[in-house]
């Protein structure tokens, strides 16, 4: 943060980068399977209830409360 | 430096932060959860307001009954625990996929120093900001009529916030090449800020608070905010700690490499 311009220094050693086609696949799956897994845990059986009931809701209620996500 | 060194790292970040969520949670925010609850079902004896915690509601046969399919203990121990990894896990990869994109992309920022930056980043946009919108509530506050409002609500300033975040971030680093990082930076945080301050004047009110008493909420609420700051704060010092291990790793390996082809 401290340099003021990117000036490409004479042997400053290059950043290295992630391809961005390489990192899709990755960042779609897992995007996927994370936002699965956060929606389970913070909303599911709250305002959408997939599968009916309330057992996962009750499950996890506090992790609701604590970490802020509307619960009830 | 690939995605699935990131994705690794990230999992193994997020697991020790969710830990350390739940540690905190556990001791500083179950106290005051209880306390809730008591009032709750205090309440609930004397007024009768409809509201049973349990929501069985429909097979309750003696109503006033407050029958916990998950008993109090499981939910604040094994069920917080539940909670608290698997969102730490899945926000650890989600971060660490998040920090493998802007590698070597944030201006001249070393791997480490981007990494720590998208921790940071993410603790304010996807908790920090939505908090201070829509703040946690404990248990005995919020009907069960509105959860479906306050849910997309909240998730929906929660996307906003994000969307912003990474549009005012990738605004700052072409900004920088101009008008320099100072410039860049300042424009881009007053950006977000203009976006946040202003969904969050046009974002409906959510206030269902009633006669809740104030210093249990305020520690509730404080217990809250400590819970989310435990949980990114460990995951990015965490992640960032473990991308500086393999960026060295790796440079050094590089540079033996290097030393070789050279004899």
């Amino acid at each position: 943060m401290s340099h003021s311009v990117a000036a490409p220094v004479t042997g400053a050693p290059a950043l290295p980068t992630v391809e961005l086609r390489e990192l899709a696949p990755w960042a779609l799956f897992f995007g996927l399977l994370g936002s699965l897994v956060i929606f389970f845990i913070s909303a599911d059986q709250g305002a959408v209830s997939i599968p009916a009931g309330t057992a996962i809701h009750e499950w996890v209620h506090d992790a609701r409360h604590l970490m802020g996500y509307p619960c009830h | 430096m690939n995605a699935r060194a990131f994705l690794v790292r990230g999992l193994l970040a997020g697991l020790i932060a969710g830990l350390a969520a739940f540690l905190v949670a556990n001791v500083v925010g179950e106290p005051h959860v209880e306390s809730a609850i008591a009032l709750e079902e205090a309440g609930a004896a004397t007024a009768s307001d409809g509201h049973s915690h349990s929501h069985d509601e429909a097979d309750a046969a003696g109503a006033e009954d407050e029958v916990f399919e998950v008993s109090r203990t499981n939910q604040s121990t094994w069920g917080l625990l539940t909670g608290s990894l698997a969102i730490g896990v899945a926000l650890g990869g989600l971060v660490s996929l998040v920090a493998a994109g802007t590698l070597g992309r944030l201006g001249r920022l070393l791997p480490g120093q981007s990494t720590a930056l998208v921790a940071l980043i993410g603790f304010v946009a996807v908790a920090l900001v939505p908090f201070l919108k829509y703040p946690a509530t404990p248990p005995a506050v919020g009907s069960g009529d509105t959860i479906g409002d306050r849910t997309a609500l909240y998730f929906g300033f929660l996307l906003l916030s994000v969307a912003a975040a990474a549009l005012a971030t990738y605004a700052a680093c072409r900004l920088r090449t101009r008008i320099g990082t100072f410039g860049g930076v300042v424009l881009g945080a007053a950006a977000y800020l203009v976006v946040v301050v202003v969904a969050a004047l046009v974002f409906a009110p959510v206030n269902e608070l009633g006669d809740f008493p104030a210093d249990t909420l305020w520690s509730f609420r404080l217990s809250s905010v400590l819970t989310l700051a435990t949980l990114w704060g460990v995951l990015g010092v965490a992640l960032t700690g473990l991308v500086i291990r393999l960026y060295a790793q790796e440079s050094a390996v590089a540079q033996r490499r290097e030393l070789a082809a050279s004899l």
